[in-house]
């Protein structure tokens, strides 16, 4: 049977196997080593989480401590990028970008075209995502769609430690600036990892299940939930096929659209809020491009337009769940026209 | 023989350089100020002249693989960094083969192969990226330097605090030049910094900090020969203030009803840097007045040519539009 590890564990692998490929990659951000100038362990941490743990002395002076200065670090992973390193920054929870914003949509996602293609920025900024574990609206949030949103940058959500390890390598490797999205909730979720380096390429979806009669597209977390319900209704004799993008950006369009063709209804299953979300935006190209395959409305199962609340009782409200997923199905089911 | 302070290390050939370095700013500043005003020139333009020592002084110490961040008023330092001056001017013409393609315009000329890691529209945006530059020549073990311009107004932004706390931190070969033009936009220093020195907050990062008379290439080339040395030797960052002056607005357009009367035709008489060099090398013996004269009728020729060949050079095609980016949608 293949080796079994953690999401959080094959990050930590993909890091280590792309350091001691690519002298390079240099990882830096709040606590990375976790003790830098005090008495103790001087890598007493190894992040937030202790994801990058291990790293810091079998990769002496490149893994780095940073000061609480979130523009001038992922600045500095622009510029360090642009001048013949390949960084990955961690910036703690994705919540945090606010005070870093400038760093990235206006100056690495926007080089290589403004400089009129001479720039390249093979950057990653590595950050946690995500509602379940109690930590309030300002550490909760699943921003990806505004990363979306913006030109040159790529976006990866992965959803189980295969892809988690594979697309962080990808995206090392890759000479664009990605943000990767790493779910908390995952984070000790376990799955078959091989031991050797592996790329996942970025801009391919997966068929994480299939069935003909309803399409349910989820990314990160909440293909495990869509999972569940595809379960519970396969009881009921429908049979779900399920997409996971598994990069916001670029988008594998073709495949979602090759599996609506299929099935001709869609539920869209996404952690965002709702407004301009990655619900909206494959909905709306759907419906854009592929209208004459939908037999019925397609349905979005999002968070509401809130944020994400502290209470337990309100979070578990919050996050999407297979039941909500599984009522949207049933509706698509049960709704639309003969085609 | 006078002694020019600052200018014993300095060859015939290196100060000549030096003068048509300077030279070629103002020209290509004073002429984008006319051509503007025809309207031919799209966008934003920011204008640099009367600050050239600060660029001719610092880049005078820089190797081609050495980096520079520059800022909005940006043209100076892309021309003292070697960057082609046609193609600079094609860019802000916004035409094909500009130095960006057309895709940048004034406020984002780079070009990485020369170390110019681009003008900057956002105030304080240079100064996280030199960190970065300095991370990567300590991890390479390249002894690169970078160093990143900044002016008054962007010296109070959070991202050039941080980043002199970072490259402290991190000991990283970086220097933090501020160019100190007494007006962050149309605010004057005396408000904004409360007219006090910039470059005493070095002390609070513990890094060395000097303030310097950004009108005197000759004090500008030693106090920055002496930062970029301590960089590259491992000594870590240095933050120099240059007390200058520009002699244009904000942005080509701006009426500069702040300023006070005469203030610039004042700056023009007393403040000149090129004046101020030309005489001091003269007078020295350095140099003679013809061979500074030669430059002026080289230089001029040049930014003549570069203007023309801009004027009548092709726009980008439609298909340009896509390029430089991933497009997946």
């Amino acid at each position: 049977m293949a080796r079994r590890i953690t999401y959080m564990q094959a990050i930590n692998e993909a890091l280590a196997q792309e350091m001691e490929r690519d002298p390079t990659v240099v990882v830096f951000g709040e606590d990375n080593a976790g003790g830098a100038g005090a008495p103790g362990e001087d890598d007493a941490w190894g992040g937030v989480m202790g994801l990058t743990k291990g790293l810091y002395h079998k990769y002496p002076g490149r893994v780095l401590d940073t000061p609480i200065s979130e523009s001038a670090f992922i600045g500095a992973a622009a510029g360090a990028a642009s001048s013949g390193l390949r960084p990955v920054a961690e910036l703690m929870f994705v919540d945090f970008f606010g005070v870093c914003m400038d760093q990235i949509y206006n100056q690495a996602a926007k080089f290589r075209y403004m400089f009129g293609g001479k720039a390249r920025t093979p950057m990653v900024i590595r950050t946690m995502y995500g509602a379940g574990i109690r930590a309030a609206s300002q550490h909760s949030q699943s921003l990806y769609p505004i990363f979306t949103h913006i030109p040159g940058l790529k976006v990866v959500v992965p959803s189980n430690p295969y892809d988690a390890k594979g697309l962080l390598i990808a995206s090392i490797r890759d000479d664009d600036p990605v943000i990767f999205f790493e779910n908390k909730v995952l984070y000790n979720v376990e799955g078959e990892v091989p031991e050797e380096p592996y790329v996942v390429p970025l801009g391919e979806a997966e068929y994480v299940r299939e069935g003909d009669d309803v399409t349910i597209v989820a990314i990160g977390r909440m293909v495990s939930m869509a999972e569940q319900a595809a379960e519970h209704l396969a009881d009921e004799g429908i049979e779900c096929e399920i997409v996971d993008p598994r990069t916001t950006s670029p988008l594998d369009e073709e495949t979602i659209f090759e599996s609506v063709e299929n099935t001709g209804r869609l539920v869209v299953v996404d952690e965002a809020n709702p407004r301009c979300s990655l619900a909206t935006d494959i909905v709306a190209r759907i419906a854009q491009n592929g209208f004459d395959e939908l037999k019925a409305a397609p349905k979005m199962v999002t968070a509401p337009h809130t944020p994400p609340p502290f209470s337990p009782t309100l979070e578990d409200l919050y996050v999407p769940d297979p039941e909500r997923i599984a009522a949207a199905v049933r509706e698509t089911i049960g709704s639309g026209v003969a085609r | 023989m006078t002694e020019v302070a600052g200018a014993s290390e300095l060859s015939k050939e290196a100060l000549l350089e030096a003068y048509r370095t300077m030279r070629t700013i103002r020209e290509f500043e004073e002429r984008l100020h006319v051509e503007f005003a025809t309207g031919e020139i799209p966008g934003f333009v920011h204008l640099y002249a009367g600050e050239e020592a600060i660029a001719a002084g610092v880049c005078a110490h820089l190797n081609e693989d050495d980096y520079v961040a520059s800022t909005h008023r940006g043209h100076g330092h892309a021309i003292a960094k070697g960057c082609d001056v046609k193609a600079m001017m094609k860019e802000i013409y916004g035409k094909a083969d500009g130095l960006c393609h057309g895709k940048g315009g004034s406020m984002h000329i780079a070009d990485l192969d020369k170390g110019m890691l681009g003008a900057n529209g956002i105030v304080g945006g240079g100064p996280p990226l030199i960190c970065g530059v300095g991370l990567s020549s300590k991890v390479r073990g390249t002894r690169q330097v970078g160093v990143s311009f900044t002016g008054d107004g962007g010296s109070n932004q959070g991202t050039t605090l941080e980043s002199m706390n970072l490259a402290a931190v991190w000991e990283l070969p970086v220097v933090f030049v501020i160019e100190n033009n007494g007006y962050a936009e149309a605010t004057s220093t005396n408000f904004s910094c409360k007219g006090l020195d910039i470059a005493k907050r070095a002390d609070a990062f513990g890094i060395p900090g000097v303030v310097v008379d950004g009108h005197d290439f000759f004090a500008v080339y030693e106090v920055a020969g002496e930062a970029i040395r301590r960089g590259r030797e491992g000594g870590g960052p240095s933050l120099i203030e240059c007390k200058v002056n520009r002699y244009y607005g904000h942005f080509e357009g701006d009426a500069q009803t702040y300023r006070a009367e005469n203030e610039v035709e004042n700056l023009r008489e007393e403040k000149d840097c090129l004046k101020l060099f030309a005489d001091r090398v003269t007078s020295a013996g350095l140099v003679d007045k013809e061979e500074l004269e030669k430059i002026d009728e080289q230089v001029k020729t040049l930014i003549d040519e570069a203007i023309e060949e801009a004027k009548a050079a092709p726009a980008p095609k439609e298909n340009d539009l896509l390029t430089d980016v991933y497009v997946s949608y």
